[in-house]
This record gives C-alpha cells, structure tokens and sequence, in this order.
C-alpha cells in the first residue's frame, strides 16, 4: 500500500509528491530528485566505463615554439616566399582548414609589410578529398572552400600547420586541381613532424620537430584556442 | 520560487534549457543508418544537414562538380512511382559525389512480375549497395526496407506519409531567401491531405521555429494532424480560407494538385479548385511585400498556381530544384560514407 495520498508520483520509484523534495514533469512522466540522483550516477558510470580507454587525455612534453618564435619563424617563411617567387601578385597563399587558414593570412600580412604587395589568400576544406572517409566512423563536418575564381597559370601556396603523413597535402592537390590547372605548387608548414606515408616535402618549414609516432604536436593559435604557441603532448 | 529553497511544485519540463541548436564548435553529427521522415529528427541534426548542404551548394558551382567523396560507393535509386526532378536529382547528386548510381523503376523490375517488396530489398541487397532510395505509394514502404538491408535507406517519397529531402530542400530555398527559418510565417496551400511535401514540411518548419498555416478545401484538410506533429517552438494550424492563410505570410507554399489521386470527388472542378484556392498575383498581394514562392513541381499552370506567379519575381521554384542537389548530397554524404 501507498503511504501518501499524492495525486501525482515518480513513475520510476512510484514515491508520492509529499515524500520527495521535488517532483520533475516530462510529457506524461514524473520522476522525483532521488530519482534523478540515481541516474546522474549511471550515466557518468556508463560515461566512465564508455569512455575510459579511449579518452584522450594529454601529458604535456615540451613547448616546441613560443608566440614570439612563431612571430619570428612566421616572418622567415614570408621572406623565403618573397625570395623564391619574384612575381609576387601571381602567387596566391591557400590555407588547409583550420588552422592553415590563419597562418595563411598571417603570411599574407607579413609579405604585405615587407613587400607591400598585397597577395589573395584562399582556404581548402579537404574533408571531401580525404582517402580515409570510409574509415572514419563518424561523417566529418564538411566546411566551405573559398578560392579566387580563376587558379589556372597562378603560384599556390599550400600552408598548413603540422606536415605528418603527406595524406592531407595529397587531397589539397587533388581538390586544386579540380579547381584549375596552377602554373606551380608549392607548401609552407610551420612544423614537420616527419612520419611520411606519401612522398610529399615542403618548400618552406618552420621547424622540423623528431617525434615519436604517439607524441602529438599541438599548434594553438588565438582563432581556435586560448593561447598561441606549439606544444609537444603525448597521450596518456 | 524560494533562494535555495526546494519548492514543493512541479517543475515543468519546458524549463530545461535544450542545447542550443547554433552551439559553432560541439555539433553532433547525424547518427542514424536511414533518413525515412522528418517526424524524428531533432532540430539539431536538421540545422547539420542543412549547413552540410550549404558547403554542396558550393561544389555545384565549381567548374568540377564533382568530388571524390563517395568513390566506390552504389547508391541504388528505387523508385515504384514516376518522378523526374527526384530521381534525377538523387542521380545527379550521387554522380557529384564519385558514387555509381543505379535506377530501378517499377515499369521495368520484376515488380511487374510480381514480386514482393520485400524480395525486391533482399535481392537489391544481396548486390551489397551503399544506400537505396525509394519511393514508394505506400506509407512506411522504405521503414519496412530500412529493417532488413544494411544500406542507409533513404525514403524519397511514401505515400502520403513523408518526403524528408524536400522538406530539407525548401527549408534550404527559404533559409537562403529569408536568412531564417524560426519565426517565419510559411503557408502551405493546397491537397495537405494527400501531400507528403506537407507533412513533412510541416513537421520540419515547426521544428525549426516557424509557423505553419495549412490550408486547402476541408474535404483536403487533415483535421488532427497538428496534434500528432508536437513543435517544440513553431505552431502549425489549418485554414480553410486561403487568404487567411497567405495574409502576412513570409513564404507561399503551393501544393500540386494530385490530379492521380483525384477519384474522391474532393472538389467539384479543377476550374472551382483554382478560382477559390489557386495563388494568383492578387491573392499574393495579401502576403508580406517581401513574401517569396515555394512549388514542390511539378506544377499545374493555371490550377494551383497562375503562371505570372510561377514565372514572377517572388518565385524561388527554380531554387529548390538547385538546393534539392545540394541537400541530397549532404544526405548521401552523411548516410552512405563509411563501414
């Protein structure tokens, strides 16, 4: 027998209105806060237990590049580019989403201090290009690709943050040339990392950096996260 | 409500804040095998389709329209009813994303030899596609299917039930017109009972925050479909006056009239139906100035919908057919990719 005479009760444990300290209405449902109590604590159970081998937790290893670093480096690229491509206004700096976009930029604005040339940036969104989409489990977010109308006979540059396999420069390649037939490509990277799978090098690196193939190198910039700076973390 | 105190009311289940459905960074992709209605997606897997269709837009507009996406993939096109822009429009998108797509129409299958739906599937799947789209004149056709193939079933038309990809098209065409869809007052005009375009467009238009005017004659009129289709934030609601339908309405929907699915006597003539619920350019002036012009196709000129109309201005006809792509890429992508 029920002990309160309440109208409405908790559908899970059937406690009245009167014996809890609240009651939550859903559509046609109540449960009362023990209740909720109890399934907070299985869900961050299942959550834990889901979760525990595969969560990416990160030990920091080493600081491979300060703000400043990246200032200087970013400045040395800039001037390599100017040297090797003496038709400035022909060359178009293509940043790989996402955070190539930024560096690109930040090339752009460089050279334009230096040269006073102002140089087109684009972006590349290689999700569609990617030789490992049937493998992934999850569909990755698809964003836009923004390049000047007309790529045939101009010097790309291809920016990107970390060099690793060769595997995103290779669909970069491909995606460039559905859009134009370029005059040259060429590749800035502010780290290369090593591990190649595809024989692809850069023409402008900011630092080659040895790695283990767990380690992982975090570039930060103000656009995606709080500070600016590269890290070297390993998984724990 | 007491500070800190446990008040001994019940609290609403309205109160919970959902998660925002513009959160930039954590969005959620679509997890699920088919897409067979809109009736159970969230809002936020429809702003994901539809952001991801956005970037196909873009594609459709390069030089190359066609990305290496899908590669290897078969996309089966099943279709027990005739369409043009559908099919095609699956064709197209499928072919844009490098998978190979393959056409069964019932005219030409063993159907007509009398074969059972569900034999069609498992045959189809014994030939291991990737995803298979169908229409079909039977509500829950494709969910039948969706159970027994491991293919992402993708409904493209049921019976009067659902039409998921149309909806997610125009809701694509009046976001691009509009800027939004929450808010938004959208007029659906036309045989609501017979049209999956509406259900479905009513049950995604509400989602998203708009209010949905249904209208039609009564013998078309679904009464008691609103309680079935439970917008967390939009209304919808049924006129059988047409103008109260239209009168400030941001988006003019005209439904075609079923002329296949006519034999119930609904309305007296075609020229009575166009006379009291056709949209000519006098009745659109009771809609906002800005007002724009949805058709799902194909249209009846001079029944539904007068020419000026369709040929004018306000008419982004032409824009769904050009999204309809865009989106079932999006779906293709989102579905048929992967293990």
């Amino acid at each position: 027998m029920r002990q309160s005479d309440d109208k409405l009760r908790c559908s899970f444990c059937g406690k009245g209105q009167s014996e809890v300290k609240k009651l939550i209405a859903g559509p046609s449902v109540y449960i009362c806060n023990e209740c909720v109590d109890i399934c907070g604590e299985i869900v961050s159970d299942a959550h834990k237990k889901h979760s525990g081998g595969v969560k990416m937790e990160f030990v920091e290893k080493s600081c491979v590049m300060s703000m400043a670093d990246m200032n200087r480096v970013l400045a040395r690229i800039a001037s390599q580019i100017v040297e090797n491509n003496p038709d400035m206004s022909n060359v178009l700096l293509v940043g790989i989403r996402r955070r190539g976009v930024p560096l690109a930029e930040r090339l752009a604005s460089r050279i334009r201090e230096m040269d006073s040339v102002d140089v087109a940036t684009g972006a590349l969104d290689i999700t569609l290009y990617r030789d490992d989409l049937s493998t992934v489990g999850e569909r990755p977010v698809v964003n836009k690709t923004e390049l000047p109308a007309n790529i045939t006979g101009k010097t790309i540059i291809l920016v990107d943050d970390v060099l690793y396999t060769g595997r995103t420069i290779r669909a970069a390649m491909d995606e460039l040339i559905d859009f134009g037939r370029p005059r040259r490509v060429q590749l800035a990277v502010l780290i290369d990392r090593g591990w190649r799978e595809l024989p692809i090098q850069a023409d402008y690196i900011g630092k080659f950096v040895t790695t283990t193939e767990k380690e992982i190198i975090k570039v930060m910039l103000p656009e995606f996260d709080e500070t600016e700076q590269v890290l070297l973390v390993e998984q724990k | 409500m007491g500070s800190g105190e446990w008040g001994k009311d019940v609290v609403s289940y309205s109160h919970f804040p959902l998660s925002s459905p513009h959160s930039p960074l954590v969005r959620m992709p679509l997890k699920r095998k088919d897409l067979l209605g809109i009736a159970d997606l969230s809002p936020e897997e429809i702003n994901f389709i539809l952001d991801t269709a956005e970037t196909f837009r873009d594609v459709n507009q390069r030089r190359i329209k066609k990305v290496p996406t899908l590669r290897g993939k078969t996309v089966i096109n099943l279709f027990f009813e005739a369409s043009t822009r559908t099919r095609t429009s699956f064709e197209i998108a499928a072919k844009r994303l490098s998978a190979d797509a393959i056409n069964v129409s019932a005219s030409t299958s063993s159907v007509v030899k009398g074969e059972t739906l569900v034999d069609t599937a498992l045959n189809l799947q014994a030939m291991a596609p990737d995803a298979i789209v169908i229409r079909h004149s039977s509500s829950g056709a494709p969910h039948q299917i969706a159970k027994i193939v491991d293919a992402a079933v993708i409904n493209a038309g049921d019976g009067a039930h659902e039409h998921p990809t149309q909806a997610l098209l125009d809701a694509l065409t009046i976001r691009g017109a509009k800027g939004r869809v929450a808010g938004l007052k959208v007029a659906i005009v036309g045989d609501i009972l017979h049209s999956r375009v509406a259900r479905s467009n009513a049950h995604l238009l509400s989602k998203l925050g708009a209010h949905v005017a249904l209208a039609g004659p009564r013998t078309l009129l679904p009464f008691g479909l609103e309680k079935r289709i439970a917008p967390a934030e939009g209304s919808v609601t049924f006129a059988c006056d047409i103008n109260e339908a239209i009168k400030d309405a941001d988006v003019v929907m005209m439904l075609r009239i079923q002329l296949e699915r006519q034999s119930g006597g609904f309305f007296p003539s075609l020229r009575e139906y166009s006379i009291h619920y056709g949209l000519n350019r006098r009745r659109l002036e009771l809609a906002k100035d800005d007002a724009i012009v949805l058709h799902p196709g194909p249209i009846n000129r001079g029944v539904e919908i007068d020419s000026d109309v369709a040929d004018g201005p306000f008419s982004v006809i032409l824009n769904q057919v050009e999204n309809g792509v865009a989106v079932r890429m999006a779906v293709l992508y989102l579905l048929a990719g992967g293990e």
